[in-house]
């Protein structure tokens, strides 16, 4: 009979989530083992190609799912390698949404101001600067004069990118080819690892099972790193503790496995799903009147015409960022790239009868791709989306050899929902075609329902037992020693883009993490630096810890 | 590029031609282009290289073209026979629909509650990235030869080393007034 392998500390995901409990379990002194679904991927991979099989369909998951579809990342560094680095907090007035439960769906312990010290600890290891509008492309460039052009404020974004490094390829959803972009391969991770943790990669957890000591059992299959369709081998390893962060589309679905063994899972597990309330709209521009209208010029020639040079988003407006107005009203608009393919199969050609999002219309809103103008909105949702049954294995039955797979979620956006896209698309329109600037028309949701790159809150913290699945130090209720702490654990949307919040979640949930691994006889500390040993964003987060573990 | 005469195609390859056309036309190959409609003055996702693309196994689903195919003209039959429209004469069904027709019928198949809507959107979809990532080539490669969705829509060449750089970005000075509650951080308050 062949001996489980043993750790302390079983981690799954290697994103937010995952790195940033790794890091400082490791460093606190645990035996950490983290299992990542996708492959490794150094920077020397990162190809700007296309091509199935490059590193752009090895990186990511796209996940289609009945009236919502979920982008997401997959690889070592989970979401960081694929995000855009765009990482403001979260505004003051999210903390204290309602939703569709009726009352206050944060945990009573959790507001801006309690959850800042957390954000700066993030923005200390991450490198989050402010830019300027010397930084910011010509996309950015332009959506700002627009927005001013029709009385708005507009702001560029907080961002973790190196500006002397960035080439402003766009490439950076593929991952970033030179070292600019701050993902978690270049600060948490490399941390963990140095203390000791060990990260394998292509080991995606399917369920979970309870030992008599009170650990857990973590199931795996080991899969192919060409044809994610492929098993080659599974294994298992017994843990005193299990950090869940595989990510809002996946977390939930390896409990719900697990749930034959583990027993019943809370209510909210793979309930509440939020797309962050996102929607996209695709603009495109006139060039003759971007130069005439907002006096904008690249050079002699060109206006604009350069949708493909940039950095994702560089620009947002916050104006409906208004804590007097209603829940479902308030929203953000922001300036986006996506490459072609996920970035211009859903878009419609603006003024031509629906659907056009193919067509001859659309053959020629594509011949002026250069002039295109993506602008996303963040908004307010229902927190809607419920998972089905879980697949055979992973959270999706794979279609393609990588990306591309079928999953349980369903998502019926309620009025409330509606409303904020129906405002949001509408006031786009009004930015963008005043002056005859642009034309624009909102992605179908008729394909694949729904698109989010942000997927939240579907095994959400709480106060509340019948709509949380999570207690506020992240642990799952009823299940003591298993923690959940990506971005399924945020309880609803945050109109903005969320990495910085559940980072900052991930990070204040430490503490109570080393409690539970003490309780359980590990020799646990907490008190690590940021992981370059910078100490600045520590000071305040040790005092709201108490120091209660060290 | 695929240009081979499609006279010479089988019945799946001149019935996928034609559903690929309908998502994203082109012009006529050559004067008996039968699976392209022409509705284009210049190449469309079949010269784009939608049928390699759809025959990549990597994609999933090369092995389901001949039922998809099958299935297509099975329904062309049906909408050509609802509307009393002239038999197909020698033609896969979907080949011998007007181009409006073809463009009637995808529509209906891709529509929220039809029952394969699913299977549709995932051909048309890959129809689409045929031309507009030539995801079945090396995107420098395929610049390189003059892809002819890349180029249309002006995809930038990279750099020798098969990478992209843009040394101008940015129109460089401020466009726009900042949220007044813009907190130090940069973020919104």
């Amino acid at each position: 009979m062949t001996t489980t392998e043993k750790t302390d500390v079983l981690i799954i995901g290697s994103g937010f989530g995952g790195a940033i409990t790794a890091y400082h379990l490791a460093a606190g002194g645990a035996r950490v083992t983290v299992l990542e679904r996708g492959p490794w991927l150094e920077s020397r991979d990162f190809e700007h190609d296309f091509l199935l099989g490059s590193s752009y369909t090895r990186a990511f998951d796209f996940t289609v799912g009945d009236g919502m579809s979920v982008l997401g990342g997959n690889c070592v560094g989970g979401g960081s390698m694929v995000y855009f680095a765009a990482l403001p907090r979260a505004p003051r007035f999210v903390f204290e949404r309602q939703g569709s439960i009726g009352r206050r769906m944060w945990p009573s312990s959790i507001s801006r101001d309690s959850l800042d010290p957390w954000y700066d600890r993030v923005a200390e290891a991450m490198g989050v600067r402010t830019q300027d509008w010397s930084d910011v492309s010509y996309a950015g460039g332009l959506w700002g004069a627009a927005c001013d052009h029709s009385g708005r404020t507009a702001n560029p974004v907080p961002v973790a990118i190196d500006k002397d490094a960035c080439v402003n390829c766009n490439w950076m959803m593929a991952g970033c080819r030179f070292d600019a972009k701050k993902s978690l391969v270049f600060n948490y991770l490399p941390a963990a690892t140095a203390h000791g943790a060990t990260i394998r990669p292509l080991h995606e957890v399917q369920r979970l099972e309870r030992l008599d000591d009170g650990g857990y059992r973590v199931h795996y299959n080991v899969v192919d790193g060409e044809d994610y369709r492929i098993t080659d081998g599974s294994g298992a390893i017994d843990a005193k503790i299990v950090v869940l962060a595989a990510g809002a589309g996946a977390t939930p679905v390896i409990l719900k496995r697990s749930e034959a063994d583990l027993g019943a899972m809370p209510h909210a597990v793979g309930r509440y799903f939020s797309g962050n309330g996102e929607r996209l709209n695709t603009a495109v521009v006139n060039e003759d009147r971007v130069r005439d209208v907002l006096g904008l010029a690249r050079d002699d020639e060109r206006a604009y015409e350069a949708f493909q040079i940039g950095k994702g988003p560089c620009v947002a407006n916050w104006d409906r960022l208004d804590p007097s107005l209603p829940e479902y009203s308030r929203y953000s608009l922001e300036q986006l790239y996506f490459p072609p393919a996920l970035g211009t199969i859903l878009a419609q050609a603006p003024g031509a009868p629906t659907p056009s999002w193919f067509g001859s219309d659309k053959k020629e809103m594509l011949r002026r791709w250069k002039s295109w103008l993506i602008v996303f909105t963040m908004s307010e949702d229902d927190n809607e989306g419920v998972f089905g049954p879980p697949p055979p294995t992973g959270n999706a039955v794979r279609l393609s050899q990588q990306m591309l797979g079928r999953g349980p979620l369903s998502y019926r956006p309620t009025a409330n929902t509606q409303h904020g896209w129906s405002s949001a698309d509408a006031e786009v329109k009004e930015i963008l075609e005043k002056d005859g600037i642009a034309e624009v028309a909102p992605w179908t949701n008729d394909l694949v329902g729904a698109y989010t790159v942000h997927p939240l809150a579907s095994c959400r913290i709480g106060d509340d037992p019948h709509t949380s699945a999570l207690d506020d130090r992240h642990e799952l209720r009823g299940h003591p020693g298993i923690f959940v702490t990506d971005g399924s654990s945020v309880p609803g949307a945050l109109t903005v883009n969320p990495a910085m919040t559940i980072a900052a979640l991930a990070e204040r949930s430490v503490p109570g993490i080393v409690e539970a691994a003490r309780a359980r006889g590990l020799d646990v500390t907490y008190g690590a630096p940021a992981p370059d040993g910078a100490t600045s964003g520590s000071g305040s987060v040790l005092t709201t810890a108490g120091r209660r573990s060290s | 590029m695929p240009t081979g005469a499609p006279d010479e195609g089988s019945t799946e390859t001149r019935t996928l031609e034609a559903f690929a056309d309908t998502v994203l036309p082109g012009a006529k190959r050559a004067p008996d282009d039968t699976s392209v409609a022409g509705r284009s003055h210049d190449a469309g996702a079949v010269e784009a290289g939608a049928l390699e693309l759809l025959r990549t196994p990597a994609t999933g689903l090369t092995s389901g073209l001949p039922e998809f195919a099958a299935l297509l003209n099975e329904h062309a039959a049906g909408y050509a026979a609802g509307r009393g429209l002239p038999a197909a004469d020698g033609e896969p069904p979907f080949v011998a629909l007007a181009f409006e027709d073809r463009t009637a019928l995808l529509r209906n198949l891709t529509s929220p509650g039809h029952p394969e809507k699913e299977f549709w959107v995932m051909l048309a979809l890959f129809c689409n990235m045929a031309y507009d990532s030539a995801a079945h080539i090396s995107t420098p490669e395929a610049i390189a030869a003059g892809h002819p969705g890349l180029r249309a829509m002006g995809f930038a060449a990279p750099d020798a080393d098969g990478l992209l750089r843009f040394k101008e970005y940015s129109y460089g000075r401020p466009l726009a007034r900042l949220h007044p509650d813009t907190t130090p951080s940069g973020s919104p308050a």
